[in-house]
């Protein structure tokens, strides 16, 4: 429960930030709520040579009106996103899924971007960003660039950040008046999701999975089935297609395939898709 | 008017709610190094060689000890268990578990001892790993190979062929009492100072100070004049701290060697494979009896997993038996236990310890015997309960409770919980098909409080100012025993509670003690306390009596005001004060208490449950509980114990379980992977009130740190079976997760093959 060594920077802005990570490479990370990377640290799983603390970046944390989306800062708190007006009103699903995440002090220190940027396929967040299909500003040396959430999670907690680079807003669209539903499915209040839903229907839905693979995962076979006018329950069926669920302690892979099938169908009945 | 029985907030809050308490790792010693344990990251293997020549010149590091250097006899279990399955204090030649100590580094600071742990290169040969308790039965692979055996001890059954000669039903089932891990929110902890005159004090994070300096004199050869134990502050133990470890023990051994101060604390992932398990008893029961109702007879089989040294954990059996009937009166009832060793960390005692085993095989039996013969649970308990007017009963196995009315108990339960509204919506919940299923549970227990540990000690104590000063010999860890032992002083002596100083957890400032431990703490300390007090009122009517130059027998004691008059002239009296600077030696008594008895409490509980028949997900919506402890001193305190002992209760049913892959490995360890339970998946409990006073001791107490426990996991247990009765499922296994509870269903709503 003792980390090994390493150094700290704390940074006073994103170009400070983003020049310490230019000196010290890949051997550096961004700490932000550190509730995902301090653990891996404590239990030697992580072993980051310097720290780059961004978490005190008053600048990257905010909810703004950007016209036909809400942009939000990378280091915005869960408990911001949780009570958040513009959010609650044009992408209610956000501040729901924010606010089932961990505990009270959990989401008091948890970032969105931290969130999204570590890419821990059992994470709430990412699976929201995709069904939204928000889009992810990415800043670094070149400067900055816009990643689509269905680009931006690449592996097992790999993104399409680049270690010189850092997540600086993600633009989530308005849909207020959509059908949305988050379903998490846990042992107990705080755990990680075993399986969670994502849904929202807009004209079109977008669904997508927490925990069915190695990263947060779009349910294409579903929102396909949807599009060709299946109902609510057919799409459903289809919700495990094409994936390869882990077995952990609590669900077996079998078991987290029929859970998707079940919550895939609650979430679209409850979204009206 | 007494202020036994009335809620008085906890003395001890004040503290804990602003400043803190101060636990050992919070104590200021000056220049105290830092103990960090390599531990065995295999099951089972020989150790071919340990090197520690690098973690030796890393950055700190004072010492670094091997099981070579340790010149103590190893930990040798109970007399009645092989010899040869002692604990070493570091492992030499074979490891038995993942977690056990091989090296000690002493270092001056935390950081430096984890870094210079991984600087030690063990290297292992892999043995094949004891698992299952039932395959270590077998004996294919033996963990002591001098032992020959992998059976620490048992209890052989009778032996009956007929036992179950004139039964109409008979079931048989086996089921599981999985193994928890304790989980106190502070783990293990201990620091050692040697002074110069060669004097030793140790602070120990333990549920007994003495226990804790015999050990030291016991197992390290200390002389006892010259130890010191002091239990500070404690973050809980339940059990798994009531014994000591090598890790513990050996800090002021290792304090001496390095001629400094030495500090032990360990971390969460230690304390998840360190700190004793408990439970871990494959149970198979078997039950007879008529198709009315009556049960005829009834055969527990144990098999209780020990872990790798035979502890408590092996004796514990012992206690399932004591317990085997519940709360039932059975003509004929069998019992038999075999503890084997397993490559698991050792088991312990743990909140009820050995009784919940018994109740849970009992309570499970009742509910498929109940089934099989098509009756109500309620209906099925009463048919078989002990009547209110056989008491004192004695068992089939000899154990007599001393006072009981479980009629009482069920019938209360069921009318708070409306039992009937509640199977007329299950009814409804069935005919409809819902998906969210209802289940309801009943558990009516017998538990047996303050076994095997008669006595306690404790001392009252005038000061010149009129306040009294408690010596206890118990040890308080979260029960709030400072607030009910004052209130008993308090009581006796008319003086404020706040007027009461208690002092415990110290062996030089308390001359004997048991420590808290076996839900006792109340009926033998408590009583111990009640009764020094009455001897120190005594003397002090007789100093009354001089400086009033009255007969002693006309001297009137006021409890209301702490004073005493001669009859008939209440103006003229004598304060606490006036009497202790009257009485030549002070006013002061000790009372070592012996004898007395174990106390029997009991209770019914009603768990309410819903299950989510597409995803398997059980929700406890409703628990109803009587806990009957006897005489109750502070509901408040008493709530307090039922609350947290239902939480535990409950998550063993639904919650917790100690894992390891096929290799043995642990896999629940640390506190998300291990399903600790919080308040958040538990409702608010509905606790009714019963008191039946048991004639054993003058307070009328019995325990209640571990009823709240027992009772309820196999009701909540039956809860989620009941949720499934509809598809003919009878059983199904702890802890009932999703995914189990899932299977279950699958299975039962299967067409049938074959």
């Amino acid at each position: 429960m003792i980390p090994a060594p390493f150094d700290f920077v704390r940074a006073s802005s994103v170009d400070d930030a983003l020049a310490a990570l230019a000196e010290h490479g890949d051997e550096a990370k961004l700490l932000a709520g550190g509730h995902s990377l301090l653990p891996l640290m404590k239990l030697r799983l992580a072993t980051p040579a310097v720290l780059v603390d961004v978490g005190h970046l008053g600048e990257l944390s905010y909810v703004e009106d950007g016209g036909d989306h809400a942009a939000i800062g990378a280091l915005t708190r869960h408990r911001a996103l949780e009570t958040s007006d513009l959010l609650r009103r044009e992408a209610p699903i956000l501040p729901a899924a924010a606010a089932t995440v961990g505990d009270p002090q959990v989401r008091h220190r948890g970032t969105l971007g931290g969130s999204l940027a570590h890419g821990d396929p059992a994470s709430d967040l990412p699976a929201v960003a995709l069904a939204l299909r928000a889009t992810m500003v990415v800043r670094g040396p070149q400067g900055e660039r816009e990643v689509p959430a269905d680009e931006f999670f690449r592996g097992f907690l790999e993104t399409a950040v680049g270690p010189d680079e850092m997540l600086t807003e993600v633009r989530v669209p308005k849909v207020a008046g959509a059908g949305w539903a988050f379903e998490k499915f846990t042992r107990r209040s705080q755990d990680w999701a075993i399986v969670g839903v994502a849904a929202v229907h807009n004209g079109s839905t977008g669904v997508a999975l927490v925990n069915m693979g190695p990263v947060p995962l779009r349910a294409t076979a579903v929102q396909a089935a949807l599009a060709a006018g299946a109902t609510a329950a057919d799409a459903a069926a289809v919700a495990d297609e094409g994936m390869d669920p882990s077995a952990d302690l609590h669900a077996d892979a079998d078991y987290r395939r029929h859970l998707a099938r079940v919550l895939v169908r609650r979430a679209l009945e409850r979204a009206g898709a | 008017m007494s202020i036994l029985g009335n809620r008085v907030l906890r003395r001890e809050d004040p503290k804990f709610l602003t400043t803190g308490g101060t636990y050992v790792d919070d104590l200021p010693i000056e220049g105290a190094l830092w103990v960090t344990y390599v531990r065995s990251t295999m099951a089972h293997a020989r150790l071919l060689g340990i090197d520690v020549s690098e973690a030796r010149q890393a950055p700190g590091v004072v010492d670094v000890i091997t099981g070579a250097d340790v010149d103590l006899a190893p930990l040798a279990p109970f007399p009645f268990i092989p010899q040869t399955m002692a604990w070493p204090w570091l492992a030499t030649e074979t490891v038995r578990f993942v977690g056990e100590p091989i090296v000690a580094i002493v270092t001056e600071d935390r950081y430096q001892g984890e870094d210079a742990a991984e600087l030690v290169f063990v290297d292992y040969e892999p043995l094949p790993a004891v698992i299952d308790p039932v395959e270590a039965l077998q004996g294919d692979v033996v963990l002591f190979p001098e032992a020959g055996t992998n059976v620490a001890t048992g209890q052989p059954a009778a032996g009956a062929t007929d036992l179950f000669e004139g039964c109409e039903v008979v079931v048989r089932r086996r089921i599981v009492n999985q193994r928890v891990a304790p989980c106190p929110l502070e783990g293990r902890a201990a620091a050692a100072v040697w002074s110069d005159d060669g004097r030793l004090t140790m602070w120990s994070s333990s549920q007994s100070a003495h226990g804790t300096r015999d050990e030291l004199v016991n197992r390290v050869g200390l002389d006892p004049e010259t130890v010191r134990v002091i239990a500070p502050d404690v973050g809980g133990g339940f059990g798994a701290k009531v014994a000591n470890y090598p890790e513990d023990l050996l800090v002021p051994w290792i304090a001496r060697r390095v001629g400094r101060p030495v500090k032990w604390v360990e971390s969460r992932s230690e304390s998840m494979v360190g700190l004793g398990h408990g439970r871990g008893q494959v149970q198979d029961i078997e039950i007879g009896g008529t198709r009315d109702g009556r049960v005829l007879a009834y055969r527990l089989s144990v098999v209780q997993n020990a872990g790798a040294y035979p502890r408590i954990g092996s004796a514990l059996p012992m206690m399932t038996r004591m317990m085997v009937d519940g709360v039932y009166s059975i003509p004929r009832v069998e019992f038999a236990s075999t503890s084997v060793v397993t490559n698991m960390t050792p088991t312990v005692a743990y909140r009820g310890a050995g009784r919940p085993e018994a109740t849970a095989a009992i309570e499970r039996a009742i509910d498929l015997f109940a089934a099989e013969i098509g009756m109500g649970p309620a209906d099925v308990r009463r048919r078989n309960f002990i009547p209110k007017d056989a008491f004192p009963y004695t068992t089939s196995v000899g154990t007599v409770y001393d006072s009981g009315d479980y009629d009482r108990a069920l019938d209360l339960v069921l009318e708070a919980a409306d039992y009937e509204a509640l199977r007329k919506e299950q009814e409804q919940r069935r005919e409809r098909g819902d998906v969210v299923q209802l289940g309801i549970g009943l558990c009516v227990y017998v538990e047996i409080t303050a076994a095997g540990t008669n006595g306690e000690w404790g001392a009252v104590e005038v000061l010149p100012d009129g306040r009294i000063k408690v010596r206890t010999g118990v040890s308080p860890h979260g029960q709030g025993h400072v607030t009910s032992i004052s209130m008993i002083a308090a009581e006796r002596l008319g003086v404020a509670v706040d007027d009461v100083e208690v002092v415990y957890g110290d062996t030089d400032e308390v001359l004997k003690g048991v420590g808290t431990v076996a839900s006792r703490s109340i009926q033998k300390g408590g009583v111990a306390v009640h009764r020094a007090a009455g001897e120190v009122l005594e003397q002090a009517k007789k100093v009354a009596a001089d400086l009033l130059e009255a007969n002693p027998d006309d001297m009137v004691f006021d409890p209301v005001g702490g004073r005493f008059h001669v009859a008939g002239t209440p103006a003229l009296a004598k304060t606490w004060s006036d009497l202790a600077a009257a009485a030549p030696g002070g006013l002061t008594a000790a009372v070592d208490l012996e004898g007395g008895g174990p106390t029997f409490p009991f209770g019914a509980h009603v768990a309410v449950v819903e299950v989510d028949m597409e995803t398997g997900k059980v929700w406890l919506r409703r628990l109803v509980a009587v806990d009957d402890a006897g005489r109750i001193l502070n509901p408040m305190l008493a709530e307090g114990q039922v609350h947290g002992g239902l939480a535990q209760g409950v998550a063993q049913a639904l919650f917790e379980e100690v894992r390891h892959d096929e290799d043995g490995n642990p896999v629940t360890t640390n506190l998300a992977d291990y399903a600790f339970i919080s308040a958040a998946e538990l409702p608010s409990f509905e606790t009714i009130h019963m008191e039946t006073p048991t004639p054993v001791n003058e307070l009328g107490a019995k325990g209640i740190g571990e009823s709240g426990t027992i009772g309820a996991t196999p009701a909540v247990q039956n809860a989620v079976v009941d949720a499934l009765a509809h598809l003919g499922v009878r059983h199904v296994p702890m802890p009932a997760t999703p995914q189990t509870v899932w299977r279950v269903i699958i299975e039962a709503s299967a067409p049938a093959t074959g």
